[in-house]
C-alpha cells in the first residue's frame, strides 16, 4: 500500500506522471479514440473523396444514437438499464412532430420545451414504477417499452407531421469552420449543458455509488430510491433529445421505434460501461457510437452485404469486449 | 450510581423486533453516557445486529423509543441516523469502490482537513486521496472509514466489529484513539467479540440474551466472567438427552485420520490452523461469528483456496482447485443455506439424484431405474416428508437440509463437512439430523460439525476444537463441553475443562501459544 500511495504522490508531483495517471484512467476512451482515428484513415485510404460532406453526414446521422446512448450509460452506471429508450424516443418524436407541423417559429420552441418535459415524465414513471414495485428494471422497462410504443402509434398512425425549420438547421451543415459539423456541437453542448453538471454534484457520485455498492451507498447516507428515480428521469430526458434529433434530422415522426435501444446498450458496452454498473462515462459509449457508424458505412462503401456486415458488428462487439476484460485481468494480476 | 434520563447522550428503550414468527428482539434497552466507550454483548442470536440495524435506521423496530439528548427520534436511514448524531462504521467497508477517496468524501459531506488529521492519528500517513477505495487494501479501508466517521465528529460513534481482521499495529491504534475519546461529550458503542478489547477501552457493557438486555456492567479488572455469566443466562435445559451410541468415543491410538488440516492460512481471517478428523467421530468446530471458520469449510470444500498450509485426505496430501475435486476426494458440503446448494424449483428426486449421476453414468441417458432405488432409500433413510415432491422450495426449512443430506448419504458419504446445518430449524427435525449424523459416523464415515448452537455441542459431537481469531485455540472433549465450557473458549477466556490425560499436554501447550500469539495480535 504504502509503496503505491507514494508512487501516485509522487505523480501527482510531476505533470508528465500526472497525464500518465490521466491516461491511466481513462485509458478505454483513450484506446477507442485511437481506434477511432485508424478507422478514420482507412475510410479515407479506400474512399479518397471521404471529407466534409462525409464528416458531417456522420455527425447528423450519429446524433440520435449518440444521445440514447448517453441515456443508457447514465442508467447503467448506476446498475439500472432502460430497454424502453428507442421507444420514448419515437414517442417524444411523433409528439414533437405531429405538434409543430403548421405551426409558427416560435410555437416550435414551446414544443421542444414541452417534449423535453414530457422525456422527464416518462423517466420519472419508468423510475417510479422500478423503485416502488421492486420489479426487476429489466422487465420494467421492457413492458414499458411495449406501452410507450403504443402511444406513439396512438398519436401518429403512420410516419408524418413537421418540424420547424429553425430545429431542422439547428442540426444541418457547420459553423465556425466547415470541418465542425453542427450536430457534433449539439451533441457537445448537450452534454456539457446537462451531465457534466450532474456528474459534479453530489447527485453524479451517488449514481455511481448505487450503482457501485448499493449497501455501502445506503450506508454512506445515500437515498437509494431517489437517486434511481433521477437516473431514470435523466435516461427519459436524453430519449426526449435523442427523438427530438431524429425528428430535427428527417422533419417528420416515425411512430415505430428504431433499433435504437439494444444498439446503445451495445455502444454502452463499448464504450467502456460495466453493466453490472459503478463504472465508465459517457464520452466511451459517444465514441463507440460514432465507431459503429462509421464501420457500417465502410462496409456499406465496400459494397459488403448488409447481413453481413450485421454480423460484422457483433463480431466486433464481442471481441473488443473480450479484448478489455482480458487486459482488465491482467492488471488485476499484476 | 444513578443517571436521569437527560443526562444520557442515546437512550434505547423497549425496542422489539419480529419477523414473522421469528423473535429478533424482545425488550432490548441501551443507555449510553457523555463520554463513555460502551460495549454491546451478546452471543450469536441474542440480537445484537438486530439492535445495531435499528439504531442506524436500517430496520423499523416494532415498539420502543430511541432518543439522542433525551430527545426521541424516528430513524428512517442511515443518513438521518447520521443527521441526528449517530455514525457507524461497520464490519465491512462502506466505501464505494468504484470512487475515489475524495469523492466518497464528498459523499458523506465529510471535511477533509480533519479527516487526514485523524488518518494520522490512526497512523495512515501515505494515502493518496485519488487513489480508487477499489485498489486500497481492506485493512486501510477501515481505517479510512473510521477517519471519516471522526472526522464528522458525531454524537455516538457506534464501531461494529471495527477490529475484525485488522493488523496488530492499526488495532492498536483504532483502541488507542477509541480510548482518547473518553472524557470528552462524545461516546462510542463498541461492538466486539474479543473481550480483551473490551476490557481495554470500554467503560461499561450492555449486555444482549435472547433479544433482551440483561444486564449492564462496569467493566473493571475481572469484569469478563460476570459479561459471560450473564450473556449464558440460566443453564439452559438439553434439547433432548443424548442421541445413543453418542459421544466421547476414543480414537483407536494409531488411527490414520481422514482428514489433516495443517498450518491453513487465509487471508486476514484464518491463520495457522491445525487439527485431525478421524473416521467414525463427529468433531464439533466452535467459533464466535467472523473467526475464520467460513474460510475453513471453504476451504475443504474446494471453493476457496488456502494461501498457506496442507491438506491431506487419508494421509495423502491433496489440493483442490474445484469443488469437485474435493467431492472426488470424498469431501462433501452442506451448507447453512439451503439455497446454496438446491434447486429449489426441482423435485426433491432431481435434488437428491443430482451429484451422483454423474458418478453412474457421465454420458448417455441417465439409469432412472437405479437412481430411483437409491433415491428411495435415502428418502426412507432420512424420513423426509415428500408430499411436496415435485417442488423443493415448497418443503419446510429442516425438510430441505435433509434434502441436502440426502444427496451425499445416497452417494455413499465419506467425509461430511457441516457448516451450521440446523440454522433455522425446527427442533424435532434438528434431532433427527443429529441422530443422522451420528449413525454416518457409527458407519464410518468422518463428520466435521460447525454449529453456533453451543447447547447442540453434547447432542451430536464426540469433541470440538474451538477456533479465535482464526487459530484453533482449544480442543474440548464431549463430556466437558457444556456451554459455560464453550462459551468461556470461543472468547479465548482461560477454561477449567477436563481433558483426556494423553490429550490435556498437547491442548494446554497449543492453547498457551495460540492465547499467546492472540494477545499479541491484541496488544
Amino acid at each position: 500500500m504504502s509503496a503505491a500511495a507514494a508512487a501516485v504522490d509522487d505523480a501527482r508531483a510531476r505533470p508528465a506522471d500526472a497525464a500518465m495517471a490521466f491516461v491511466r484512467r481513462n485509458g478505454w476512451t483513450l484506446g477507442l479514440l485511437a481506434f477511432l482515428a485508424v478507422l478514420l484513415v482507412y475510410t479515407r485510404a479506400i474512399q479518397p473523396t471521404y471529407g466534409v460532406t462525409g464528416i458531417q453526414g456522420l455527425a447528423i446521422s450519429v446524433l440520435p444514437l449518440a444521445l440514447a446512448s448517453v441515456g443508457q450509460a447514465i442508467v447503467v452506471i448506476s446498475g439500472g438499464i432502460d430497454l424502453s429508450i428507442g421507444s420514448m424516443m419515437a414517442l417524444t418524436s411523433v409528439v414533437a412532430a405531429s405538434q409543430m407541423k403548421g405551426q409558427g417559429e416560435e410555437f416550435g420552441v414551446g414544443i421542444v420545451i414541452a417534449v423535453l418535459a414530457l422525456g422527464l415524465l416518462l423517466g420519472a414513471i419508468n423510475g417510479s414504477l422500478v423503485v416502488l414495485t421492486r420489479v426487476p428494471d429489466i422487465v420494467v422497462t421492457l413492458a414499458m417499452s411495449f406501452v410507450w410504443a403504443g402511444c406513439a402509434l396512438l398519436v401518429l398512425k403512420t410516419p408524418g407531421g413537421g418540424a420547424a425549420v429553425w430545429l431542422k438547421e439547428l442540426v444541418k451543415g457547420s459553423l465556425v469552420n466547415e470541418w465542425v459539423p453542427k450536430a457534433a456541437i449539439a451533441l457537445v453542448i448537450i452534454v456539457a449543458v446537462i451531465w457534466l453538471p450532474v456528474q459534479r454534484s453530489r447527485l453524479g457520485l451517488s449514481l455511481y455509488a448505487i450503482g457501485s455498492n448499493q449497501l455501502a451507498a445506503f450506508r454512506s447516507g445515500v437515498s437509494v430510491g431517489r437517486t434511481k428515480l433521477a437516473s431514470y428521469m435523466l435516461t427519459g430526458l436524453f430519449a426526449a433529445l435523442a427523438g427530438l434529433s431524429l425528428t430535427a434530422n428527417t422533419g417528420i415522426g416515425t411512430p415505430v421505434p428504431g433499433p435504437y435501444t439494444l444498439t446503445s446498450v451495445a455502444a454502452v458496452v463499448l464504450g467502456g460501461v460495466s453493466l453490472a454498473g459503478g463504472r465508465g462515462g459517457v464520452a466511451g459509449p459517444i465514441v463507440a457510437v460514432v465507431i459503429l457508424q462509421l464501420l457500417r458505412s465502410d462496409m456499406t462503401f465496400l459494397n459488403v452485404n448488409t447481413n453481413l456486415a450485421t454480423v460484422a458488428n457483433g463480431v466486433i462487439l464481442i471481441g473488443v469486449v473480450m479484448f478489455g476484460s482480458l487486459i482488465q485481468m491482467r492488471r488485476a494480476r499484476a | 450510581m444513578t443517571v436521569t434520563g437527560t443526562d444520557l447522550l442515546l437512550e434505547a428503550t423497549g425496542v422489539s423486533k419480529t419477523y414473522g414468527a421469528v423473535v429478533a428482539l424482545k425488550s432490548a434497552s441501551l443507555a449510553v453516557r457523555p463520554g463513555e466507550v460502551h460495549a454491546l454483548m451478546g452471543a450469536n442470536g441474542a440480537g445484537k445486529s438486530t439492535l445495531v440495524k435499528i439504531l442506524t435506521g436500517a430496520v423499523h423496530p416494532d415498539t420502543g423509543t430511541i432518543a439522542v439528548r433525551g430527545r426521541e427520534r424516528v430513524v428512517h436511514s442511515p443518513a438521518e441516523a447520521r443527521r441526528g448524531g449517530l455514525v457507524s462504521v461497520y464490519q465491512e467497508p462502506a466505501l464505494i469502490p468504484d470512487l475515489d477517496i475524495r469523492s466518497n468524501l464528498r459523499l458523506t459531506e465529510t471535511p477533509i482537513e480533519p479527516f487526514r488529521h485523524w488518518l494520522r492519528e490512526l497512523g495512515l500517513v501515505d494515502l493518496d486521496l485519488s487513489s480508487m477505495a477499489r485498489r486500497v487494501p481492506l485493512a486501510s479501508l477501515r481505517i479510512i472509514d473510521l477517519a471519516r466517521a471522526l472526522a464528522i465528529e458525531p454524537d455516538v460513534l457506534m464501531l461494529d466489529e471495527m477490529t475484525a481482521a485488522l493488523p496488530a499495529n492499526l488495532t492498536e491504534k483504532v483502541l488507542e484513539v477509541v480510548g482518547r475519546l473518553r472524557g470528552g461529550d462524545r461516546s462510542v458503542i463498541f461492538i466486539s467479540h474479543r473481550l480483551i478489547e473490551i476490557a481495554a477501552v470500554c467503560d461499561r457493557a450492555t449486555v444482549l440474551r435472547e433479544g433482551e438486555t440483561v444486564g449492564v456492567v462496569d467493566v473493571t479488572e475481572g469484569s469478563e466472567e460476570r459479561i459471560v455469566e450473564l450473556m449464558l443466562g440460566q443453564a439452559v435445559e438439553a434439547l433432548s438427552a443424548q442421541p445413543e451410541g453418542a459421544a466421547g468415543r476414543q480414537i483407536p491410538a494409531g488411527a490414520t485420520p481422514r482428514l489433516t488440516v495443517r498450518g491453513l492460512s487465509h487471508g486476514t481471517k484464518l491463520h495457522d490452523a491445525s487439527f485431525e478428523l478421524y473416521p467414525g467421530e463427529v468433531l464439533g468446530v466452535v467459533a464466535l461469528e467472523g473467526q475464520g471458520q467460513d474460510e475453513l469449510f471453504n476451504i475443504l470444500a474446494g471453493s476457496e483456496r488456502p494461501s498457506e498450509g496442507e491438506l491431506l485426505v487419508d494421509g495423502s496430501p491433496v489440493s483442490f482447485r474445484h469443488p469437485a475435486d474435493a467431492i472426488r476426494a470424498g469431501l462433501v458440503y452442506v451448507a447453512a443455506d439451503r439455497a446454496e446448494a438446491l434447486l429449489m424449483q426441482r423435485s426433491v428426486r432431481e435434488n437428491i439424484a443430482l451429484p451422483f449421476t454423474t458418478r453412474i453414468r457421465s454420458w448417455g441417458p441417465i439409469d432412472l431405474s437405479g437412481e430411483r432405488k437409491r433415491v428411495d432409500t435415502a428418502i426412507a433413510t432420512l424420513q423426509i416428508d415428500t408430499r411436496a415432491r415435485g417442488e423443493v422450495r415448497r418443503l419446510s426449512g429442516g425438510n430441505q437440509q435433509k434434502v441436502t443430506i440426502a444427496r451425499w448419504v445416497a452417494g455413499g458419504v465419506r467425509t461430511m463437512l457441516c457448516f451450521d446445518p440446523t440454522r433455522g430449524i425446527d427442533i424435532r427435525t434438528k434431532s433427527q439430523i443429529y441422530v443422522l449424523l451420528r449413525d454416518l459416523a457409527a458407519s464410518g464415515a468422518a463428520v466435521l460439525l460447525y454449529t453456533s448452537e453451543l447447547k447442540e455441542v453434547q447432542l451430536a459431537c464426540d469433541r470440538a476444537i474451538v477456533i479465535f481469531g482464526g487459530r484453533v485455540v482449544a480442543e474440548i472433549a464431549v463430556e466437558d463441553a457444556d456451554e459455560p465450557a464453550l462459551l468461556r473458549a470461543a472468547y479465548n477466556l482461560r477454561s477449567d475443562a477436563r481433558m483426556p490425560e494423553h490429550l490435556a499436554a498437547e491442548a494446554v501447550a497449543e492453547a498457551d501459544a495460540a492465547a499467546e500469539a492472540a494477545a499479541e495480535a491484541d496488544r
